[in-house]
């Protein structure tokens, strides 16, 4: 990447002598390399940027929609009142469990299931198709088959295999409302484990054969190569998928929104947030905790994107 | 005896292959199941879909896609479909001249915008949302499709803007040089030596960018109404039970997905890059 900065406007300019007229020249030319990135540029800005400024400015001001009379500045009364309010701390922390769950385990078991798929077999294309398809299912027509076709207590799949195996006596848990986060975290793992698994597999696909073939002649042991060999070129896609994979599931409304409509203290941010807005309609509390709600983002993130721009970086030319 | 030995452990390797084949196979049949369980049961009668323990060999009917479609989806699916085929056109359309820009003749600090794009990805879509539906409710845009096509473009414009440019960036230097000793204009040069090295490229983003906006449901929920609401938003009328209704619940589950279904199950080598963001091809 930053060999690339350098071998190629640098080329462009070195032919370019000193002098009043070629500065000027280089100016047009810089406007006319510009110019095809303005409309994306100013786009984004426009539609992403401007609105969170808004948002800035919001969470400083007394805003509820159904009390219009009573609009002011409110000074930092909204971050108080959203920082020390209990249902914000609990949807806080239900995000970060809601992620790290998701992508954890995700990870571990889109790891797996691209080690079982980067061997040869008969079959394998199906498999991996099979494997995709929960990706590619509408995240709420997901969240919708979870919540009525398999966990529900009367007709859900899960409990009419207990009744098969165990007979009229079986066990019928209320599966959502005795694990309710838990019954989110399951239908999430189940569409972003696919995620994984394709990064984790082309990743695995990438490796250098003939290295791992010739560990393998001078007696490396199938744990070693897999340790030393295949994990250490696997770590960036790792690092990859798992910023990724976060990047979503931080966000996750429609799951939450689905199978348990928030309540049963599964409420995240994303929900607290369209809910005090959407419901309460208190505008300068939801923009105070949104600016939160980025400024966390943005601690993550900044972690987060140092190792993404290292594989990048090697992606080389 | 050496040979006896390399049989024993060829044989015991083979048997330690099959387990894993095996295994692989188990693992992916769990995973489809939950799929393969919503089609059965949208083609049974709803008595039969509520039966517990299940009946599998239950009598196949219509009914369920029968009391679906009663209700009235098409407007949604069709703004569904608007939604997504424009802003992914939109999306193109902008996300080529700026991954050009980005790669083949880069500004300066190109990396700077590079990163400026992925990072409003990981602006929550949330934090957004109020401003938004304020300016809808102020220029009467509120249920109106054109903003959630200018919303879905936001939103998939920096994953486009990415993948291009990671294949833009395999375009050879010495071949565009040549091409401009050789007098070939822009057009050519980007017809006949760009062209084919992107539209791959661009293919695997379009992609992406559909399922995405597709799938989209809180600005959909949020900004639009009777008029533009889309086939996600339509779901959410399924979510609190209305008694037997398993059937249509999962014959709607499958109709609203199936457009991603088959765009995803055609197109397997494009969805990685594009999820890859292209760092993967």
């Amino acid at each position: 990447m930053s060999v690339d900065t350098q071998a190629r406007p640098g080329g462009r300019h070195a032919a370019v002598p000193p002098g009043s007229q070629s500065t000027m020249l280089r100016k047009t030319g810089d406007w006319a390399r510009r110019a095809p990135l303005l409309p994306a540029l100013i786009f984004m800005i426009i539609v992403t940027q401007l609105p969170f400024v808004v948002t800035i400015i919001t969470s400083f001001m007394d805003w509820n929609a159904y009390y219009p009379d009573e609009r002011g500045f409110a000074g930092i009364d909204n971050f108080r009142r959203v920082l020390t309010d209990a249902n914000t701390r609990q949807a806080i922390l239900v995000t970060i469990l809601l992620t790290a769950a998701v992508v954890l385990i995700s990870l571990l078991l889109g790891l797996g299931i691209a080690l079982l798929l980067d061997r040869k077999f008969r079959g394998r294309g199906v498999v991996r198709t099979m494997m995709i398809t929960p990706f590619l299912v509408v995240p709420v027509a997901a969240a919708l088959l979870w919540k009525h076709a398999l966990y529900n207590p009367e007709y859900g799949l899960f409990n009419g295999v207990l009744t098969w195996i165990f007979g009229d006596s079986a066990p019928q848990p209320d599966w959502i409302s005795n694990q309710p986060l838990w019954s989110v975290i399951f239908a999430l793992v189940w569409q972003w484990t696919p995620f994984m698994m394709l990064i984790l597999l082309a990743g695995l696909q990438s490796r250098p054969l003939d290295v791992i073939e010739a560990a393998g002649i001078d007696g490396a042991s199938q744990w070693d190569i897999f340790r030393y060999m295949t994990l250490p070129h696997l770590r960036q896609y790792l690092e990859l998928s798992a910023l990724l994979g976060s990047i979503y599931v931080v966000q996750n409304f429609d799951a939450v929104f689905t199978i348990t409509s928030g309540g049963l203290g599964t409420a995240n941010l994303p929900y607290t947030i369209y809910q005090t807005f959407y419901t309460a309609h208190d505008y300068g509390r939801a923009s105070a905790a949104g600016v939160i709600v980025v400024i966390g983002t943005i601690v993550i993130a900044t972690l987060a994107l140092r190792s993404v721009s290292t594989l990048f970086k090697e992606e080389g030319r | 005896m050496s040979g006896q030995v390399t049989m024993v452990t060829g044989r015991k390797k083979r048997g330690g292959g099959i387990a894993l084949s095996g295994l692989a196979w188990i693992v992916g049949t769990l995973f489809v199941l939950p799929v393969l369980w919503m089609v059965l049961t949208s083609f049974h009668a709803e008595e039969d879909a509520a039966k517990n323990p299940p009946d599998l060999a239950a009598p196949l009917t219509l009914d369920g896609y029968r009391s679906f479609f009663d209700t009235g989806p098409w407007p949604s699916i069709a703004n569904s479909l608007t939604a997504s085929i424009l802003s992914t056109l939109l999306v193109i359309l902008l996300a080529f001249p700026a991954a050009y820009a980005l790669s083949i003749k880069p500004v300066k600090k190109w990396t700077d915008v590079l990163f400026f794009f992925l990072s409003t990805k990981m602006l929550p879509v949330v934090a957004g949302l109020l401003p938004i539906y304020l300016f809808a409710q102020f220029t009467g845009l509120l249920d109106n499709i054109w903003l959630l096509i200018v919303l879905y473009t936001s939103m998939n414009l920096p994953i486009a803007v990415w993948m291009l440019r990671s294949f833009l960036a395999e375009v050879p230097v010495e071949i565009l040089e040549a091409a401009s000793v050789d007098g070939a204009g822009l057009v050519r040069t980007l017809r006949s030596v760009v062209a084919p090295v992107v539209t791959p490229g661009i293919a695997s983003a379009a992609l992406i960018c559909f399922i995405f906006s597709w799938n989209e449901l809180l600005f959909a929920r949020v900004l639009t109404g009777t008029v533009a609401q889309t086939a996600p938003v339509f779901l959410t009328g399924f979510v609190t039970s209305q008694g037997l209704f398993l059937a249509k619940v999962c014959a709607a589950s499958l109709v609203v997905s199936l457009p991603v279904l088959i765009a995803g199950f055609a197109a397997q080598d494009k969805l990685v890059q594009g999820l890859s963001l292209g760092a993967v091809k």
